[in-house]
């Protein structure tokens, strides 16, 4: 047996495996991308839920962002204060006040409390329910409870209670992708420190949310009378709370005839 | 024309999902968007065409030019031809994923997750092993690679589309995932075999 036999089909395999791997070893100095150092310190700072609560695709795209200066330290609004503090600390900028935030579904018109237009046997999915006639619920405005939210939360924070989807203010972090999901637009992100709340969403006449809802919020202005550090206004029969004037002193939820504003 | 019946038979009689099976992996698993499908049949299609050419180059131009001999008689070096395509098509894809990382960010960011995975694609190497075994020419390897690649591609799209409809559906406990996936994809098999009178 001639001794080429093997010699050759290794080498030419050999060969070639050598030549592609000089090639990628060449492409690779070649076509290096030069990358911001910056830009993996801040990725590591980051939460890396890849939520997308700070409005760019994911913490990598926010990591280049900011390394960049497009965004500011404190975009990340899952971090918070002490994730802020990290990345200005590796940009070499002060972080500035990044106020922590929460998410509120503006509804408690549980099974009992809010009546309802039909039973609803379909999918369980608030977006489809909602296509058929606004939903189960007599108020147009109600949270439909079949956890579209609960699903979003990457965090676990969202819970259907009684029919009603609710938010566990410490497991929040204000990422948003709950707000994105509800099609009632129900929720919306409130001071965490704040604890008087409006239960409700509805701009319904007084008589058909008297109608509706036992806890809803029927616009009689008592609590815009009782505040008296004009924090709390009526727009479209709906109490409003300004979280920048409100003291917390409680005038407005004793005087409210229903109970839609509350302490949280 | 003799191009075109070869595109045409790869794209839809020959179709290496629904007929010869090949390439499944990235079929069930890249196709719960469509979307994603269609970045993956994008980044298939580049690949393919360009292993198709490259593999022809190589092994009508290196392996059956090599003759040694054996105690059974003379031979050239095609019975190698799993390997070195292997080690070409492996090379080519990384080569491609680092240029195309540096010409183009945005197609970068809309195949770069994709590129890796064809690697090990079965359907690539698929295809230039019956470019070989059909002993086309360079011209026609490439339009075979295209044919199998938008084959390929128009094969997980469609999937990826009903899929989509799938996720909203109610589906049986037992059924749900990855067994109604696969009855679906065998129906949509049969649905292809239509075509297999056409050529």
């Amino acid at each position: 047996m001639d001794i080429n036999s093997i010699l050759m089909p290794v080498l030419s395999i050999g060969g070639m495996g050598v030549l592609f791997g000089l090639c990628l070893g060449f492409a690779a100095i070649k076509f290096k991308v030069e990358q911001d150092p910056k830009v993996p310190l801040v990725r590591e700072a980051l939460p890396g839920a890849n939520c997308g609560g700070c409005g760019f695709a994911g913490c990598d795209a926010l990591a280049e962002a900011i390394a960049k200066g497009e965004a500011k330290v404190n975009s990340c609004p899952v971090g918070g204060a002490a994730v802020a503090e990290k990345v200005a600390k590796i940009m070499g900028v002060e972080a500035g006040n990044s106020e922590r935030m929460t998410a509120f579904v503006k509804c408690s018109g549980d099974c009992e409390k809010a009546n309802t237009k039909f039973d609803y046997y379909g999918i369980s999915d608030c977006s489809i329910e909602n296509t058929l006639a606004g939903g189960k619920k007599s108020c147009s405005y109600g949270c439909l409870g079949d956890g579209n939210c609960v699903r979003a939360c990457s965090f676990g924070a969202l819970s259907i209670v009684n029919g009603v989807a609710v938010v566990d203010k410490e497991k929040c972090t204000s990422c948003g992708q709950c707000i994105e999901a509800c099609p009632k637009n129900l929720i919306e992100l409130v001071p965490y420190k704040n604890s008087v709340r409006v239960f409700c969403n509805s701009n319904d006449m007084p008589k058909a949310v008297k109608t509706n809802c036992a806890v809803g919020c029927m616009g009689c202005k008592i609590c815009e009378r009782a505040c008296s550090s004009d924090a709390v206004h009526i727009t479209n029969f709906l109490a409003k709370v300004d979280y920048d004037k409100c003291v917390e002193c409680g005038a407005c939820l004793e005087k409210c005839p229903t109970g839609a504003i509350r302490k949280l | 024309m003799h191009l075109f019946t070869i595109l045409i038979a790869a794209i839809f009689v020959n179709n290496f999902i629904f007929s010869k099976f090949l390439g499944i992996c990235p079929f069930l698993g890249v196709s719960k968007k469509v979307e994603t499908a269609a970045g993956m049949g994008v980044a298939v299609i580049f690949v393919m065409t360009l292993a198709s050419a490259a593999t022809w180059v190589v092994y009508n131009c290196i392996l059956t030019k090599i003759i040694i001999t054996l105690p059974i008689g003379e031979s050239d070096l095609s019975f190698l031809y799993n390997i070195a395509f292997i080690l070409i098509i492996a090379s080519l894809v990384q080569f491609v994923e680092m240029f195309i990382k540096k010409s183009s960010p945005s197609l970068y960011q809309a195949l770069g997750v994709y590129l890796p995975l064809i690697t090990t694609n079965c359907a690539v190497l698929g295809v230039t092993v019956l470019n070989m075994d059909s002993n086309y020419g360079f011209i026609e390897s490439m339009v075979n690679g295209i044919g199998a690649a938008v084959g390929f591609t128009l094969a997980i799209v469609l999937f990826a589309g009903i899929r989509e409809r799938i996720a909203r559906c109610h589906i049986l406990k037992p059924l749900q995932g990855f067994p109604i996936a696969l009855i679906t994809a065998g129906l949509m098999s049969i649905a292809f075999l239509g075509f297999s009178g056409m050529l």
